[in-house]
């Protein structure tokens, strides 16, 4: 299996990765190389095998649904690594732009 | 000796005993930094408080001993980077859980350890801070990605080491650097507050001088957490109760003999592994399902849930924007995008997670016949510096012996089983064993141990 450069630009926009023209193209390379490892897999038989997520065998894990304050941040805390703050909140980039900007 | 050197039983022995006093071990640590930090780049960053902090803890059971914790626990007050430039400035708010239950057991964070960016590697090659050179043999690597845990051992810049592993990432440094590294059953250890990666096998554990300490150090953090889901909700035992225990009639399992690749450092291990029928146990070869095949499920499951998990990082919150991605994370977060997007997730994917169940189902067999199964943590020794940006796929291939029981869950422990006395590098051996049951790999690890010449420390 092979990945081509316009592939990967489409991917990189998926996952929000701003990428250059030249790394579309060595990614591309890593990528089928990558592939071709794993296209190994395509050598077992799994017909009749079921698809495993977790290995530890829990289910339905769960706790009351009551806030902790000791495993809350404040404010204060949950705002103290970010760049960019106004009165209290997260700056965040423009989603929806006026179709006239 | 020099008092760095001192194994973390031997140091809570001494100090026990007042033969030596706490500054005296954090001075002979300091040293050593300071002689061989800047070359060998162990230390991403040091905790200034650490000696004062060992003085308030010394009835404690770790004592105030310096402890080298990996930079992808959460650590407040100390910078936490996951040697990311993502994360380069980012000071936590909270405190992971392992690292809060050692310091109440009187543990204290001597330093963060270098490694691989967001884990991604097994050479510690790929840290946006640098490469960490191996102790033994600066031109050669230390494996990663807990590499600068591992290192920091090696070089005795600590007195024990905290890392994490999603697939070789404890076994395969301590591989390299000669010293124990133990991999938990996953869920056995709390994963809150460690930089997430591959979610359904990150598992945090000790890299250790001796299987004894790598005991005495699981205790301090291993059992039940309510903040993490899939934590085991049993009690742990006490690891270090399976110290010191007849092996006699315990089975184990070698496995991997076929593998060709691996023929020379096969054929070292299976020599070492006589001592274990002199101590009454029964060894013999087993046909265990090809390891190259986990190859392909770790790389699709890895590089999913990496996809997913380093979503969150925007730059919005805390940390800095997207662009800040090192080319590996670039690869493993685009690669696993592109295999759950749609039409491709069945085919890699879905196929990766049976490819798992076959490995479970193989494990499960394999264990109704034996206590312990057995094969080299890596297929040789430390390759050398520059070695991971020759391929794509160079961690996965360095932990193809490992992988397998990664994605199982199965505890696992390093030890040293060879020494080359020309490049004064190591070569591992890894045990494992059914999930939950860390006390057979503690047996016959510490047996092995005691029995051979290839510990650094006990053989000083």
């Amino acid at each position: 299996m092979s990945v081509n450069n316009t592939q990967v630009k489409h991917i990189a926009k998926l996952a929000n990765i701003p990428i250059s023209e030249e790394e579309s193209q060595t990614l591309a390379k890593a990528f089928s190389e990558t592939l071709e490892v794993v296209d190994n897999l395509k050598k077992a038989d799994v017909s009749q095998v079921k698809t495993t997520h977790q290995v530890t065998g829990f289910k339905n894990v769960l706790r009351e649904d009551i806030a902790k304050e000791k495993n809350s941040f404040s404010q204060k805390e949950a705002l103290a690594n970010a760049k960019v703050t106004y009165k209290g909140y997260f700056v965040v980039p423009y989603v929806l732009q006026n179709k006239d900007n | 000796m020099k008092l760095n050197q001192l194994t973390l039983k031997e140091s809570i022995d001494a100090l026990d005993k007042k033969e030596v006093k706490i500054e005296e071990i954090y001075q002979a640590v300091d040293q050593a930094c300071e002689a061989e930090n800047s070359k060998l780049n162990i230390y991403l960053s040091t905790n200034k408080e650490a000696l004062n902090q060992a003085k308030a803890a010394s009835d404690k059971p770790l004592r105030g001993l310096p402890i080298a914790v990996k930079d992808n626990f959460c650590t407040v007050g100390l910078p936490t980077t996951a040697s990311s430039k993502v994360l380069e400035g980012f000071m936590p708010t909270y405190e992971s859980t392992v690292t809060k239950r050692l310091q109440v057991n009187g543990g204290i964070i001597y330093g963060k350890t270098n490694m691989d960016a967001w884990a991604h590697g097994s050479s510690t090659e790929t840290s946006d801070f640098g490469r960490t050179l191996n102790p033994r043999n600066p031109e050669h690597l230390p494996g990663g990605s807990s590499g600068g845990s591992a290192a920091a051992i090696a070089a005795d810049m600590s007195i024990a080491a905290i890392g994490s592993e999603t697939a070789g990432s404890i076994r395969q440094p301590a591989a390299w650097c000669g010293v124990v590294g133990l991999k938990p059953s996953y869920g056995r250890v709390s994963r809150f507050g460690v930089v997430s990666m591959a979610s359904s096998t990150d598992s945090p554990g000790p890299l250790t001088k001796t299987v004894e300490d790598a005991c005495i150090l699981l205790n301090s953090f291993a059992g039940p957490d309510e903040k993490d889901g899939t934590c085991n909700q049993e009690k742990a035992p006490d690891f270090t109760s399976f110290l010191g225990q007849s092996i006699k009639g315990m089975k184990i399992g070698v496995i991997y003999q076929d593998v060709r690749e691996i023929g020379e450092t096969n054929e070292k291990l299976l020599k070492e592994l006589e001592i274990l029928k002199e101590l009454g146990a029964e060894v013999e070869i087993a046909q265990a399902m090809d390891p190259h095949h986990a190859i392909g499920v770790y790389t699709v499951v890895q590089r999913a849930e990496v996809s997913s998990n380093l979503a969150r990082y925007d730059g919005i919150r805390y940390g800095n924007d997207r662009s800040h991605f090192g080319d590996e994370s670039k690869r493993r977060i685009m690669l696993g995008t592109y295999t759950l997007t749609k039409g491709y997730a069945d085919k890699y994917y879905n196929l990766a997670q049976k490819v798992r169940t076959l490995y479970l189902e193989n494990y499960k067999e394999l264990f109704s016949k034996y206590d312990v199964l057995v094969a080299p943590t890596s297929p040789s020794y430390a390759k050398k510096i520059g070695a991971s940006f020759e391929s794509a796929m160079f961690g996965e291939l360095e932990d193809m012996l490992v992988e397998a029981s990664s994605v199982s869950g199965l505890p696992g422990i390093n030890v040293p089983f060879y020494h080359d006395q020309k490049t004064n590098l190591y070569l591992g051996a890894n045990f494992i064993a059914p999930m939950w049951q860390e006390e057979k790999i503690i047996k016959i690890a510490d047996a092995f141990e005691k029995n051979t010449k290839w510990n650094s420390w006990r053989n000083k």
